[in-house]
């Protein structure tokens, strides 16, 4: 197990890794040879029968059946190597283990979201049990997206109006990098979270956490966590800057125009009405490109995200 | 270029009405080389302020928008106004006549309409710029391009129209090979050039409907809401891949194909010797052309195609390397006793077949199923298709250039300069493209406007391979433009080759050649015909 990565591949942190990994290395010293051959041959005649003065008849030899066999069949083979080897593995990454923990995976611009079985639900960041298999049962909600972790070596395309799936099972804890491999529009790079492997029983206490919604925490401090974790952070900054949606600074209890010419005052139910149904009211200069979060955040986390952005205009 | 002695096609008749209304083969090939050269500087320019805004992972000239309409309109000039067109329409259009001891092709006027249906549905292609652009990447994958709000009709109608001039230029070039070949030009006596366009316009014809089909459906969609692709009323988006990928990966050998065919005329020409293999490479140019219409699902393995379908097209692809294989060792085979001169063209044959083989090499990266998964939509492809492109057909494309020129123009260039910038075009195409090798691999996924920070030294470094390769093509363009002023004269045939469009004066009179022509030897016969290039004094050295 490659836990560094190598100079061609990231490390390997799944069961299908050091699979995939073997097949790539195979490939890549078989076409290593072959380039060698032909960069040599290039060279070695380049030099041999260099043009030295004039130019007379050359050689008549213009085929020769058993080359154009060899150069057939040698390569014929090792492809079919390689289609053998590929389609075994690729067989054991579209069968799901039947004891595998289910997670529901939405992709939408430009954010993921996770449900877990349980009933916790978590936004860019997949949290998994380690040496478990996990499958995905992934769908879109706008365009087609595409579910990208290097570190295990799986993607899928994840799209609307139709369920498809992926599954993996983590061999190591840590924090692995997931992508939207899909071009998505203008978050599409953005559209970035993580996979947290963690030991079983940090998976059981995470599952238990999540879905208490911030007991322990002041509305304040618990919105201040789900600014970050139901991924507001992707389109809205704290600091005044404008990316795909209005910044949270500065705007509460002010006179806002909306795409439509009127102004909103931007006041409590204003705020939860852009929560829960975005596309009621746009504000000026922005497309209505954000999506529902209703059924995603339960009651306690609008009134958290709320009391949080009332926070941050006081300072 | 006023003292050239004879009437050539280049100076009578004379004025721009002339030009424009012209059924002369040569002169349509030299405005679709002025059309075609003017898309690839301009994409061109497109892909160095890309790699610019991608020196850093975060912005430096642009916003996300901006990046992604300029990536869409890289791929889409370079694939569908530049590359298709390029060999075929370009330089085809001004050899296949000569090569084959014809007049003009067989259609003479349809060939000057392909050049002003290119034309059209360039400038409505390009006029989406003006719209505020396209957002969809060259692919226009639904349901993105169905919602997004950016000038999708203008991009794919000029697509659309774009078709036709591919079509019209295939169904000329099928006749014209069929029909107006010398006398004595068996099939097997024909430069292996116009089997290379032979089994181009084959494709051209065949395969072109599908993508006019194709973005047909998407403006419909688009523009009354009739669902065939969109999910959202009630079509499928999976299909639009399908639809997409039938025409689009034939259409990569569209443009790899006649690249093929001119990479062996210099290796022969160069190697001053018979091809080997000649049969092995025409027939390899048919059984591509066949295959290529059965491998289009592997563009989708991770669409969600079934898995029977990934397995099957998966086992299909691995065989349509075959033959490009057969090809690279029996141009490699050719070099064996051969007396070989290193011109510029043959440099440029050299680094394809340098760079041909790496492009195809990582092809089975990306045809092995599972590793595919790992691969798919990141950089590595990104590579790959550029190896294969630009490594491949962009250096034919300019091997052909040089080997031509003198014959189009009458003047030879400097050949210094010319080796200069091919050294500058090799490194920086190494350098911008090998990373990305790296990079893919690693996991940097294609289309990104941002990166994470542990890709920014691969980025640069790619970044920097672009500038260079950019200065590559400037000198170039420096010395071809002055060579067409001060260039030493050439006679017929400079390079001392036997094919048939060197027997005629350089640059050619208007009607190709003086007499009828009949075929007296094939067009490899350098065992036995006498043949010698000419020296830095266009005498012919005897």
């Amino acid at each position: 197990m490659d836990s560094t990565g190598s100079f061609w591949l990231p490390p390997q942190s799944s069961t299908m890794a050091g699979e995939v990994d073997a097949l790539f290395n195979f490939i890549l010293y078989v076409s290593t040879v072959f380039f060698a051959i032909v960069v040599f041959g290039v060279v070695f005649f380049g030099l041999r029968y260099r043009r030295r003065g004039k130019t007379g008849l050359t050689t008549s030899k213009d085929h020769n059946l058993f080359l154009e066999i060899a150069w057939t069949a040698i390569p014929t083979v090792l492809i079919v190597i390689v289609f053998f080897w590929g389609f075994k593995d690729y067989m054991r990454m579209v069968v799901t283990p039947a004891y595998a923990t289910e997670v529901k995976v939405t992709g939408q611009k430009w954010f993921w979201t996770f449900d877990y079985p349980e009933g916790a639900n978590a936004v860019n960041e997949l949290v998994v049990p380690v040496n478990q298999p996990v499958k995905l049962l992934m769908s879109s909600t706008d365009v087609i997206h595409s579910f990208f972790v290097p570190s295990f070596r799986i993607k899928m395309d994840v799209l609307p109006n139709r369920y498809s799936m992926s599954w993996f099972e983590a061999t190591r804890e840590g924090e692995y990098d997931l992508y939207c491999t899909e071009f998505c529009g203008k978050g599409h790079s953005e559209m970035i979270g993580s996979v947290k492997v963690v030991s079983d029983s940090a998976y059981a206490a995470w599952l238990e956490a999540s879905t208490v919604f911030g007991e322990g925490l002041t509305l304040e401090e618990y919105g201040e966590q789900l600014y970050t974790t139901k991924a507001c952070v992707t389109c809205h900054t704290l600091d005044g800057k404008k990316l795909e949606g209005p910044t949270f600074l500065g705007r509460f209890g002010s006179e806002i125009r909306m795409s439509d010419g009127s102004s909103v005052l931007m006041d409590e139910n204003y705020m939860r009405e852009s929560i829960l149904n975005p596309k009621a009211k746009v504000a000026d200069g922005y497309q209505p490109v954000m999506p529902t979060f209703q059924g995603i955040l339960k009651d306690r986390q609008v009134d958290a995200l709320i009391a949080y952005i009332k926070k941050i205009n006081q300072n | 270029m006023s003292d050239i002695t004879h009437d050539s096609y280049l100076s009578s008749p004379k004025g721009i009405k002339s030009w424009l209304l012209t059924v002369d083969h040569k002169r349509i090939g030299i405005m679709y080389f002025v059309a075609i050269m003017f898309f690839f500087a301009l994409a061109g320019l497109l892909a160095v302020i890309l790699r610019t805004e991608l020196l850093s992972p975060d912005r430096v000239l642009m916003d996300a928008d901006t990046y992604n309409q300029f990536f869409t309109l890289h791929g889409a000039i370079m694939i569908f106004l530049f590359i298709i067109p390029s060999i075929p329409a370009a330089l085809g259009n001004f050899v296949l006549p000569l090569m084959i001891g014809a007049k003009d092709v067989a259609f003479p006027r349809l060939n000057l309409a392909s050049w002003y249906i290119y034309v059209a549905g360039a400038l409505i292609a390009v006029f989406s710029i003006l719209q505020g652009g396209v957002d969809t990447g060259w692919t226009f994958y639904t349901p993105y391009s169905t919602g997004t709000n950016t000038a999708v009709i203008s991009m794919t109608t000029g697509v659309f129209i774009l078709g036709f001039s591919s079509i019209f230029t295939g169904l000329n070039f099928i006749v014209t090979i069929h029909k107006l070949r010398a006398p004595g030009m068996t099939w097997f006596k024909m430069p292996l050039m116009v089997w290379g366009l032979y089994a181009t316009a084959v494709i051209q014809v065949l395969a072109t409907p599908v993508l006019g089909i194709t973005v047909a459906l998407l403006i419909v969609e688009r523009l009354m809401g009739i669902g065939i692709f969109d999910p959202a009323m009630g079509g499928d988006p999976v299909l639009y891949q399908h639809f997409f990928w039938f025409y689009s990966h034939p259409a990569v050998y569209i443009m790899i194909l006649p690249g093929m065919g001119i990479i062996s005329e210099l290796i022969a020409t160069f190697s001053h010797r018979r091809i080997f293999g000649y049969k092995a490479i025409a027939y390899s140019s048919l059984g591509i052309a066949l295959m290529s219409f059965l491998v289009w699902g592997h563009h989708m393995f991770t669409s969600g195609q079934s898995e029977l379908a990934a397995m099957l097209f998966s086992f299909i692809t691995f065989f349509v390397g075959i033959p490009s294989g057969i090809k690279i060792f029996n141009w490699l085979t050719t070099m064996y006793k051969g007396q070989i001169s290193f011109k510029t063209p043959m440099l440029y044959a050299i680094s394809f077949l340098v760079l041909f083989t790496v492009g195809g090499l990582t092809g089975i990266f990306l045809g092995a199923l599972s590793v595919d998964i790992h691969l798919h939509d990141t950089y590595f492809v990104v590579a790959h298709f550029h190896y294969v492109m630009m490594g491949g057909t962009v250096m034919a494309l300019l091997g052909g250039i040089h080997y031509w020129w003198p014959k189009m123009f009458g003047r030879m260039y400097s050949e210094l300069w010319a080796r200069v910038a091919c050294a500058f075009v090799f490194v920086g195409f190494n350098m911008t493209f090998f990373t990305q090798f790296v990079m893919g691999s690693q996991g940097m996924p294609r289309r990104y406007y941002q990166y994470g920070e542990q890709f920014a030294r691969m980025h640069g470094f790619s970044s920097i391979g672009a500038y260079v390769l950019g200065f590559g093509f400037l000198i170039m363009f420096v010395y071809l433009i002055a060579s067409l002023f001060k260039g030493r004269r050439v006679g017929a045939n400079p390079w001392g080759s036997l094919t048939m469009e060197w027997e005629t004066a350089s640059p050619p009179i208007a009607h190709n050649f003086d007499t009828d022509k009949v075929l007296e030897h094939g067009p490899y016969d350098y065992d036995r015909i006498e043949v010698t290039p000419e020296d830095e004094k266009g005498k012919v050295t005897a």
